[in-house]
C-alpha cells in the first residue's frame, strides 16, 4: 500500500490526493423547507476510511445518507446538486435504487438483525441479485463471517436466530451481511456508538481490515475514533463542511479555528 | 416522617383498595356468568351432543349440525377475510403514508370494525341473499368474512407500525425491492401478532348470532350444500332458548357453555402459543 505524503501548503482545499470514489459537488439537502446541506463538495477517497465527525444535528448522518439515497425512502427530503460514482450522478432519478444500494452497503447505529437464522441474514442479500448453488453460498456465508471477524464465534450455530446473538455480534453479523453483497463502498452510520468497549475495539480492528477491499465513510461521535480509525476526516456544522482534509493534519494542525475548538473540546 | 408523606401513603393505599374493589366487581359477574352457564350447560352435556342433529321439540338429539356449520362457516369466513385483511393492513402500514387513499380505507375500516354485527347481516342479506332469492351458507360466510376483514386490518396495520423503520432502512440498504422487505423482513417479524390477530377474530366470529340470523338462517337437518341454508351454534341458541320446550333449552345452554369455550380456548391459544417470542 501506498504511503500518504500530505503537503497542507500544496493541497487544494477539499481534495484528497487518491482516487475519489464518490464526488460530491454542490450537494444540498432538504428535510420539507429545511436546509440541512449547505452546498457540500467532497470527495470520498477509494479504499480509505472517511470520518464525518461534528456536534449533533450539524448534517453527518444526513450526508451520508444521501451516499445510498437512503433518504428517499421517506416524502419531503430530497437532495440538490450532483454526487458522482462510478461516472454517473446518484441523484439522478433515473437511477436504480435498489441496484445503487447494491453497490453502496450500509449499516447503522443500532444493530437490526432481521427476524431469521445467522446463515439466512447473510444469504438474504446475496439473493437478491446471485443465483448461487448450495455449496456457493455456504462458501459466501462464511467468507462474509469471517471477513466481519464473527465466524468463530457463530460458525456452530448458524441456524439460530440472529436476534439471539449479543449486541456486537449482532453489529459484526450486519456488517458481514453488507459485505455479503460485495458492494463497492460501506456506509458506518455511528457504528459503535450502541456498543460496549470491547466490541467497539473488535469493529474498529474490523476496519482497518475492510479499508484494503472497500471504500469506507463513517459517522462517529467519538473523535479518539475517528482520529484512530479514519484516513481523512471531514468536519461539519450546522450543514455546512468546515473543514476536510488527512486525519493528522485536521487533529494535530487544524487550518480553521471552528476545527480545532471543536477537537479540543472547547467546543461541542 | 413528615405529613407530605403520610399523605402520599394514604393516597397509594386509598387508590390501591379502590381499584382493588373495580376488579372484583366486574370480575364477580364474569364469574357469575361462567358459573351459571357450567351448571346449566353440564346438565345437558352428553356425547350425543357432537353425534345426533338437532332435534324436533319432545325429542332427544344433539347439535352435530350446528357445530359442523359453526366450524364450517366461521372456516370459510376466515379464509375470505384473512387475505383481505393482511393485504389491507400492509397496504396502511408501508404504503400509507402518502395521498389520500389510506385515510379515508382507515376510516372507512375503523368504522366496519365498530358497525353492529346486525348490519353487516341486514347488508349481506340485501346484497346477496335477495338477489339469488335464498338463505345460504356462502351468505353466512360472507357476512362472517365482513366481521374478519377489519379485525385483520387493524392488527395486521398496528403490528407492523410497530416495527422500527431502522429495520426497513436495514433491508433497503441491501437493495432489497419493497415487496421482498415486506413479505421477508417486515411481516416476517410480527407473524406471531398477526396470527394473534385471525385468531381473535375467528374467536369474535363463533360467536355471532345476527349476521347469520339473515344469511345462513338454520337448518333441522344436516346438509353440506354450501348454497343452502346450514344449521349454526349461535340461531340455534337463539332459536332453542326462545323455545319454550325444556329439551331445546338445555340444548342451547349447552350449545352456549361450547362456544365459550371455544373461544376461551381460542384466547388462551392465541395469548400464550403464539405470543411474540422476547428478544433482547
Amino acid at each position: 500500500m501506498e504511503t500518504l505524503v500530505a503537503t497542507p501548503e500544496v493541497r487544494t482545499e477539499h481534495a484528497p490526493i487518491t482516487a475519489p470514489k464518490m464526488s460530491m459537488r454542490n450537494l444540498d439537502f432538504y428535510y420539507g423547507k429545511f436546509h440541512a446541506l449547505k452546498n457540500v463538495n467532497l470527495d470520498v477517497a477509494e479504499r480509505r476510511v472517511t470520518a464525518f465527525i461534528g456536534p449533533s444535528g450539524c448534517g453527518k448522518s444526513t450526508l451520508l445518507r444521501t451516499l445510498n439515497r437512503m433518504y428517499s425512502l421517506y416524502p419531503g427530503q430530497r437532495a440538490t446538486g450532483q454526487i458522482l460514482f462510478n461516472g454517473e450522478n446518484l441523484l439522478d432519478a433515473t437511477v436504480d435504487l435498489n441496484m445503487l444500494r447494491a453497490k453502496v452497503g450500509m449499516v447503522f447505529q443500532k444493530p437490526t438483525p432481521f427476524p431469521m437464522s445467522i446463515y439466512e441474514n447473510i444469504a438474504f442479500g446475496i439473493r437478491l441479485y446471485e443465483n448461487l448453488s448450495e455449496r456457493e453460498m455456504d462458501e459466501r456465508v462464511e467468507t462474509a463471517l469471517a471477513k466481519a471477524a464473527i465466524l468463530d464465534e457463530v460458525k456452530d450455530k448458524l441456524k439460530q436466530s440472529g436476534m439471539a446473538l449479543s449486541g456486537g455480534q449482532q453489529q459484526r453479523l450486519c456488517i458481514a451481511r453488507a459485505i455479503a453483497v460485495q458492494p463497492d463502498v460501506l456506509l458506518l452510520d455511528e457504528p459503535t456508538s450502541a456498543l460496549d468497549p470491547i466490541s467497539t475495539a473488535k469493529i474498529e480492528e474490523l476496519l482497518s481490515d475492510l479499508k484494503r477491499d472497500y471504500t469506507i465513510a463513517m459517522v462517529t461521535h467519538n473523535m479518539q475514533q475517528a482520529a484512530r480509525v479514519s484516513d481523512f476526516t471531514a468536519y461539519m456544522y450546522l450543514g455546512d463542511l468546515i473543514e476536510f482534509g488527512e486525519t493528522d493534519q485536521i487533529f494535530l494542525r487544524p487550518m480553521r479555528k471552528e476545527t480545532e475548538d471543536y477537537i479540543t473540546g472547547r467546543f461541542g | 416522617m413528615t405529613t407530605r408523606y403520610s399523605r402520599r401513603l394514604f393516597v397509594n393505599r386509598f387508590n390501591l383498595v379502590m381499584s382493588l374493589i373495580t376488579m372484583a366487581f366486574g370480575l364477580t359477574f364474569l364469574l357469575w356468568i361462567l358459573l351459571t352457564l357450567l351448571q346449566a350447560g353440564f346438565h345437558a352435556f352428553s356425547t350425543d351432543l357432537f353425534t345426533q342433529m338437532t332435534p324436533p321439540p319432545g325429542s332427544k338429539g344433539g347439535l352435530l349440525n350446528a357445530i359442523a356449520g359453526s366450524v364450517l362457516m366461521a372456516t370459510m369466513g376466515t379464509l375470505i377475510g384473512t387475505p383481505i385483511g393482511i393485504l389491507a393492513g400492509i397496504y396502511l402500514a408501508e404504503f400509507g403514508s402518502r395521498g389520500w387513499l389510506a385515510p379515508v380505507t382507515r376510516f372507512i375500516n375503523d368504522i366496519l370494525l365498530s358497525a353492529p354485527s346486525i348490519v353487516i347481516g341486514l347488508f349481506i342479506y340485501e346484497a346477496y341473499v335477495f338477489r339469488v332469492g335464498h338463505f345460504s351458507a356462502w351468505a353466512g360466510a360472507f357476512a362472517l368474512a365482513l366481521i374478519v376483514i377489519p379485525v385483520v386490518i387493524r392488527t395486521t396495520e398496528n403490528m407492523l407500525k410497530l416495527v422500527p423503520d431502522s429495520l426497513r432502512e436495514a433491508a433497503a440498504a441491501l437493495g432489497t425491492p419493497q415487496w421482498k422487505m415486506i413479505l421477508k423482513v417486515t411481516l416476517r417479524s410480527v407473524r406471531a401478532g398477526v396470527i394473534t390477530g385471525i385468531l381473535l377474530a375467528v374467536a369474535r366470529i363463533s360467536g355471532e348470532t345476527a349476521p347469520l340470523l339473515f344469511t345462513a338462517l338454520n337448518n333441522q337437518f344436516w346438509t353440506s350444500n354450501l348454497d343452502a341454508p346450514m344449521a349454526n351454534l349461535p340461531v340455534v341458541i337463539f332459536q332453542f332458548a326462545m323455545s319454550p320446550y325444556s329439551d331445546w333449552q338445555q340444548l342451547a345452554w349447552a350449545g352456549a357453555l361450547l362456544i365459550t369455550m371455544a373461544v376461551l380456548l381460542l384466547n388462551i391459544l392465541a395469548r400464550t402459543v403464539f405470543r411474540q417470542p422476547r428478544t433482547r
